[in-house]
């Protein structure tokens, strides 16, 4: 036996089960843990599968069937609420606006995104400068073109998550890039007001600053002018995400060589050609994940306009949720399973988008 | 090139000096913003004055007539609006702190499984990162709120774990209340901290000295527990914890946790323990390889490289963010409005300025509030880094 000892050969190295084995049953410390969670897995595995699928109830009139003992996620109250989820109270002869609204956005996104895509230029003027107009006349209405008008006390559901999200995008980009200059300016009273306000916005909660524009926005102006109650977060969103923009840009401002700077200024570039031309392309390329993690930030955060009133998608489905006609003890976990599939759906997207941004721009770096 | 001399040698004309030109530009700045004001606070001051919204905080000292569910100070109906700005600030602190402890806590948990060598450790921690990330906060907090605790049963049928009993009523613990021996017991404690504290700063000098290391964690420990123990003994229990019982349709004595601050502490804290996750991650990531290889040289156990060479190292990583993570979580406690529970927002900024209407005050006391917590942080991360930079790679 012990000359058998002296041929033993090392253990395999390779091999899918060496391999398996060296990952989940390391040591003991590490068995127990792989035991232990696959024991909980195996446990909950069943129970959700039958909540989930098996003993869901797909289709049903009303809550009877969900109500009944034993009767897991009750997805049929989301096939019956989904038009209201998806629009809100907007008038149903009028949502084919909204969903050309949603296609044209759709479409503006992927152009945009796309990398190989032609006259990406063009994408982006019709994106930022052009869709906004559209978009306006399509859902609120412009009578001169025969749209009738919808108040945005009917908008409500998916699109106005999406239109609170756009509207931070499209704003708060411009806007975080002028106080991102501004903030590095050497002229004492463009730095300080913009230094003032980045901060005071960025210490303040999303909450307390929506808030803050409900009531005191119609102060500010004119009683004729008082902004409708829907523009008040949209206002309130724009500001709070500029703020946040306004960091990651500088973050990208500061990582640019000063070199940059100085050869541009020897071109005989004036100061604002040497941002526009030089530095800040330059600057925003590196800074594109950071600009992701901000938009999927301000993604969740759109939910948050439901404090002051707007009928966003989550707004939409805790009201549905509490139409007595489909009163059940599941209805609050299958409507937020299904809410968080869509946020989840969403926010992934965008922070795979982003890991991909960020390897294609350290490639290359490398290069 | 008479032009280029001429230029070298005359002073440029003002529209071309920069310094001018900067000047120019700043002046019409404040011109434009100082105008915009003056015209929105003259127009603001009119119009609070047609639609009489009070300006002042006259409000302060008046009574406020709504009751809080959940109050650290004594606090009724009768109270002055003051005193719930104060309930309300209060509550958003306990929120912050505790859910600060244990977001930490979990968030550290996972942060070391994504990075272990164990496969599905590392799956599942990467899994509950990427669930919690990537849906909004408020959208967990309503889960917890409206699927988990509002569903539980009535008291009668509470979940019962020892002397805790979960129902949805909130959630009930044993009340710690003092008796005979609680100021001996809290003296002792006292005289232990202090002896523990100077065992700390004796056993780095002696290590300065030396280079030897006395034990520290273990002496510390046993300053800190034995006298409390102590005194216990000699004087009797220094706490009795009195559990709640059901009376009725409901639960009388114990601690009551309302539904609101469980749901918002266990939101919170899920929520922001997958960006704690993410930094520790980062921070473990960030120490090079070959300082695990010379500790190992050195023939340190796995656990004394990672105390002390590994974890020292990632937490300078660590704690900057840390911070800002702390922040985060300070400001997200005011989605409290939406499950109501009493905090800051939800009391000064909702019901009072309901009330009162007095927006302009209130808001700005409430972003004041916000920024003041948030100056302190950058003020303590500061002198952090000031620190850091001072020691350098020392101790």
């Amino acid at each position: 036996m012990s000359e058998a000892g002296l041929v033993l050969k090392p253990p395999a190295r390779d091999g899918a089960l060496a391999q398996a084995r060296a990952h989940l049953f390391g040591g003991w410390g590490s068995s127990l843990a792989t035991l232990s969670f696959a024991a909980l897995i195996l446990w909950l595995a069943p129970d959700l599968l039958r909540y989930l699928v098996l003993d869901a109830v797909w289709r049903a009139p009303d809550g009877a069937a969900c109500r009944a003992t034993g009767a897991g996620a009750c997805w049929a109250f989301i096939v019956e609420k989904f038009p209201f989820f998806v629009y809100g109270p907007y008038p149903p002869a009028l949502r084919w606006r909204v969903d050309l609204t949603m296609a044209l956005g759709a479409a503006l996104v992927a152009w945009n995104l796309w990398r190989g895509a032609p006259r990406k230029g063009l994408a982006l003027t019709l994106f930022l400068a052009v869709y906004p107009f559209v978009a306006l006349a399509l859902l609120y209405g412009a009578p001169f073109l025969g749209l009738a008008i919808v108040p945005t006390s009917q908008w409500g559901g998916v699109f106005v998550s999406l239109l609170v999200a756009a509207v931070g995008i499209v704003f708060s980009l411009p806007f975080g890039v002028m106080l991102a200059l501004g903030r590095r300016s050497r002229l004492p009273v463009v730095r300080m007001m913009s230094i003032g306000f980045i901060e005071i916005v960025r210490g303040a909660p999303l909450i307390a600053v929506l808030f803050m524009a409900n009531v005191m926005l119609p102060l500010f102006v004119p009683e004729e002018w008082a902004p409708d109650r829907l523009l008040r977060p949209l206002i309130g969103v724009a500001l709070f995400a500029s703020a946040y923009m306004a960091e990651v840009v500088r973050g990208g401002l500061q990582a640019i060589p000063r070199g940059q700077t100085e050869a541009a200024q020897a071109l005989g570039l004036s100061a604002w050609r040497t941002q526009r031309l030089v530095v800040l392309p330059q600057a925003l390329t590196l800074v594109i994940p950071g600009l992701v993690n901000t938009f999927i930030g301000l993604f969740k955060d759109t939910t948050l306009v439901a404090a002051v009133g707007a009928l966003d998608f989550l707004r939409a489905v805790d009201v549905a949720r509490l139409d007595p006609a489909w009163a059940g003890p599941t209805i609050a976990t299958t409507s937020y399973i299904f809410a968080g599939l869509f946020y989840f759906v969403f926010c992934f997207a965008m922070s795979r988008y982003s890991l991909a941004v960020e390897r294609r721009l350290a490639q290359a770096r490398a290069r | 090139m008479a032009e280029a001399s001429a230029a070298t040698t005359q002073k440029p004309k003002p529209w071309r000096d920069p310094r001018w030109r900067g000047g120019a530009a700043q002046a019409a700045l404040l011109a434009f913003v100082g105008g915009l004001f003056y015209f929105a606070l003259t127009l603001a001051r009119e119009n609070m004055r047609q639609r009489g919204i009070p300006t002042d905080f006259g409000f302060w000292s008046q009574p406020s007539g709504f009751e809080v569910s959940q109050s650290l100070i004594a606090y009724s109906a009768a109270s002055t609006y003051g005193r719930a700005f104060f309930v309300g600030l209060l509550n958003t602190l306990t929120v912050a702190a505790i859910g600060a402890v244990l977001a930490t806590a979990l968030g550290f948990l996972i942060g070391v499984g994504r990075v272990s060598q164990n496969w599905l450790v590392s799956r599942l921690c990467g899994a509950y990162v990427e669930t919690l990330r990537n849906l909004p906060l408020l959208l967990q907090l309503l889960f917890w709120y409206n699927a988990v605790l509002k569903a539980l049963p009535g008291p009668r049928q509470s979940l019962r774990f020892g002397d805790i009993f979960l129902n949805n009523r909130g959630l009930f613990v044993p009340e710690p209340m003092a008796q005979g021996g609680a100021q001996a017991a809290a003296i002792a404690l006292v005289l232990g901290l202090i002896a523990a504290l100077v065992w700390v700063s004796y056993a780095r000098a002696k290590q300065k000295r030396t280079g030897r290391r006395p034990p520290v964690a273990l002496v510390a420990l046993a300053f800190v527990v034995l006298p409390p123990l102590a005194a216990a003994l000699v004087f009797g229990a220094p706490l009795r914890f009195q559990p709640a019982q059901l009376k009725g349709f409901n639960f009388v004595g114990g601690l009551r946790l309302t539904p609101e601050f469980v749901a918002l502490v266990i939101g919170l804290s899920t929520y922001t323990a997958s960006f704690i996750a993410e930094i520790v991650r980062a921070g473990l990531l960030a120490v090079p390889k070959g300082q695990r290889e010379a500790a190992d040289a050195l023939g340190l156990t796995h656990g004394q490289s990672l105390r002390l060479v590994v974890i020292p190292q990632a937490m300078r990583v660590i704690i900057p963010p840390l911070t800002s993570q702390y922040l985060n979580l300070t400001k997200n406690s005011s989605l409290a409005v939406f499950i109501s529970y009493p905090d800051l927002v939800q009391v000064f900024m909702g019901t009072v300025l309901n009330q009162t209407g007095a927006a302009v005050p209130i808001v700005a006391l409430t972003m004041a509030v916000y920024l003041a917590i948030s100056l302190a942080a950058s003020v303590a991360m500061n002198a952090y880094n000031a620190r850091l930079a001072r020691h350098g790679g020392g101790s």
